[in-house]
């Protein structure tokens, strides 16, 4: 299915290689839609401001209302959405050829509510508020997860791999959601300031929180973008990949690390967020077909245009409260896997 | 072992029906326990007495009137879940396959929280569980028919459902005020406390109706587990038999889920756990509904006396079960 796949996109779309021009293009088509939704991000909400209002804000701040909304609230909230965006896009584009499972997602497969688990640990029991310490919670959290997803998904006996993977990913995120939210619970305080994080949420966190986290988002963001080469020759088939000259075992890990990375840091500040990494990753495919190093670039742009759209509209939705963005994005994002597993010969994958 | 009577003829093995034998007998035990223990301990004598009829009335008031329906609820609804579990694990050939994941649990869930916001009472809030689950059912079925269902769809489908049904879940929750919130998150958690008669009857009316549905129906499904066309060649009505099991399954949970709330992980756990005690080689029907009875039961009193006399959901020790489940399946099939 998988070449039958790169082989329609191949006769689609000659050679990505051949036109990097118009990749390219796209490319910059995707980073002014992101600034564009960023813009309305910044702009909209339960209290709608005006684009000089904006400017005026950012280069002129007067200490108004408006002014304070502004760099107080929707720039980090922007910012962040920005961040965990690009981060969970990516991440799903790493999973997806790293198992080589149209169907992985962070979310899905566990690893954003193991994440989840070791914030809520750290919160919870040990005390640990600042982000820049509970993050390492969240490392270990989606590493653990991703390791026992896989340890899981490999001990059933029979199934298909796409649906086993999924079903592993899916038990065990319910039984992290279990123990985190009830970890929660233990403390009214927390759980009151926590429990919209624990449904995924851009809101509430204060502004210094992105500024803690940036720094292992980027280094995410930057181990996975190099990752491209060797995820195309792992895409061969691992004994290809090695005759080509690649270190199999090494890019396995390297891939392992930079998904932690990302899914860590993007489940401490935002929760646990479904869809995100399997959505984007798929719809890009479909534009710059199979090759790496065009999927995984455009995923990291993709995904925060869609991740503050869908932030903006829940804001827009219910004004003047919000629906977390969470909610937003399963609403929108489990009609499409509905049609990607009906559609999809997902079992031969 | 086979046993012929006139037409009929059961094939048994030795060994599954001394599992379930002590099965049988650890249930019973466990539901002493639970009735005789707790603020007002009685000797095991009163207790056999007052369930007989003839003990004091202090005793009668306690055993008959507030923990033998807890008791016999929790029963009941680890065997409906327990079977249901094998049943959707039969149908989906995965270990991993349980109402709870493939969203009928979640709208199970959604039902019950909608009666709450309507201002339900505990017989409405029941009903919607029940009406929830069902349409769950029926949907994620239409969603994955394609000229059949086949067990690696439905589950795919069942998932996307349940991500959908968590977040609609989570946003009445948000939505909901203060006082409603907290009932649904009460009711959300599963929990056995203060369940009357009433709350019994429905549980033990599905299990006398759809365990010989299912009963029937296990020996199909093990055809089908083989694959749809090599159940097909042996004479196998597959789609039939697979509509069947999966009503008899969703209402066994769907009426479980009604009467405890989604008491999650035992219906995913108590297959497995019966299938490696009587080591049969599929999913057996009867060992799990024991297992499943006795570890609902088991986690009932677990939670009732662990941190006492502060008392925790059962749904808490449920969800610790399932994780400590996945992590045995984890290590003991590595190899």
């Amino acid at each position: 299915m998988r070449q039958a796949e790169e082989v329609r996109d191949r006769r689609r779309e000659p050679s990505p290689q051949g036109r990097p021009g118009l990749l390219v293009g796209g490319l910059v088509v995707a980073v002014a839609a992101l600034a564009l939704v960023a813009a309305a991000s910044v702009a909209l909400g339960a209290r709608s401001v005006p684009l000089s209002t904006v400017v005026a804000a950012l280069t002129a701040p007067d200490g108004s209302t408006d002014h304070t909304v502004i760099r107080e609230l929707r720039v980090p909230r922007t910012l962040l959405g920005i961040g965990v965006g690009a981060a969970l896009g990516l991440a799903g584009a790493l999973m997806q050829g790293l198992t080589r499972n149209a169907l992985a997602d962070p979310g899905l497969l566990g690893v954003n509510e193991g994440a989840a688990l070791g914030v809520a640990l750290a919160l919870g029991l040990f005390g640990v508020s600042d982000p820049a310490g509970y993050v390492w919670f969240a490392f270990g959290g989606a590493a653990l997860a991703a390791v026992a997803v896989h340890g899981l998904a490999a001990a059933g006996r029979s199934g298909s791999g796409p649906v086993r993977l999924t079903l592993a990913g899916v038990a065990l995120g319910m039984v992290f959601t279990a123990v985190a939210s009830a970890i929660l619970r233990m403390d009214a305080e927390t759980f009151d300031r926590m429990r919209f994080w624990l449904t995924g949420s851009l809101a509430g966190q204060t502004p210094g929180t992105l500024a803690r986290l940036a720094p292992f988002m980027a280094a995410g963001l930057a181990l996975g973008l190099l990752l491209a080469r060797p995820l195309n020759l792992l895409s061969m088939g691992d004994d290809t990949g090695r005759a080509l000259g690649l270190s199999v075992g090494r890019t396995r890990a390297l891939t392992g690390v930079a998904i932690t990375l990302l899914c860590g840091s993007a489940t401490a500040a935002a929760g646990p967020l479904w869809f995100v990494g399997l959505i984007v990753p798929h719809a890009v495919r479909g534009v710059v077909g199979g090759d790496q190093r065009w999927v995984l670039p455009y995923s990291a742009v993709a995904a925060p245009v869609l991740l503050l759209g869908a932030d903006v509209a829940g804001r827009l939705v219910a004004r003047p409260g919000e629906v977390q963005v969470g909610i937003v994005w399963a609403v929108i994002g489990a009609p499409i896997f509905i049609l990607l597993a009906r559609r999809r010969r997902v079992a031969a994958l | 072992m086979t046993v012929r009577l006139g037409p009929w003829s059961v094939r048994l093995a030795p060994r599954a029906l001394l599992v379930c034998a002590a099965l049988a007998l650890a249930g019973c035990t466990v539901a002493v326990a639970a009735v005789a223990t707790g603020e007002y301990t009685l000797p095991v004598r009163d207790v056999l007495a007052a369930l007989t009829g003839d003990g004091t009335p202090a005793a009668d008031l306690v055993v008959s009137r507030l923990r033998a329906p807890r008791v016999v609820t929790g029963l009941l609804v680890g065997a409906a879940f327990g079977v249901s579990g094998a049943i959707f694990q039969s149908l989906t050939r995965n270990p991993l396959g349980s109402p709870d994941f493939i969203g009928f649990t979640a709208g199970a869930s959604t039902g019950g929280i909608l009666a709450v916001v309507a201002g339900g009472s505990a017989m409405t809030i029941a009903g919607g569980a029940l009406a929830g689950c069902v349409t769950t059912a029926a949907l994620v079925y239409a969603l994955a028919f394609r000229g059949g269902v086949a067990g690696h769809r439905l589950v795919l489908v069942g998932i996307g459902v349940n991500a959908l049904l968590l977040a609609v879940n989570s946003y009445l929750l948000t939505r909901a005020n203060i006082n409603d919130a907290a009932t649904a998150g009460a009711w959300l958690t599963g929990s056995l406390s203060g369940r009357g008669w009433d709350h019994a009857v429905p549980v033990a009316v599905a299990l006398a109706v759809l365990l010989p549905v299912a009963a029937v129906a296990a020996r199909p499904l093990r055809m089908i587990e083989m694959g749809d066309d090599a159940a097909r060649a042996a004479g196998v009505r597959v789609e039939a038999v697979r509509a069947a099991a999966v009503a008899a399954g969703v209402l066994l949970s769907g009426t479980a889920t009604a009467a405890a709330g989604p008491v999650v992980f035992v219906a995913l756990a108590a297959p497995q756990v019966a299938r490696r005690l009587t080591r049969s080689p599929g999913v057996t029907l009867g060992a799990s509904a024991l297992v499943g009875a006795v570890l609902l039961t088991g986690a009932d009193l677990a939670a009732q006396r662990l941190l006492a006399p502060t008392q925790l959901p059962v749904g808490v020790l449920t969800a610790g079960i399932g994780g400590a489940y996945l992590a045995l399946l984890l290590r003991k099939e590595r190899h």
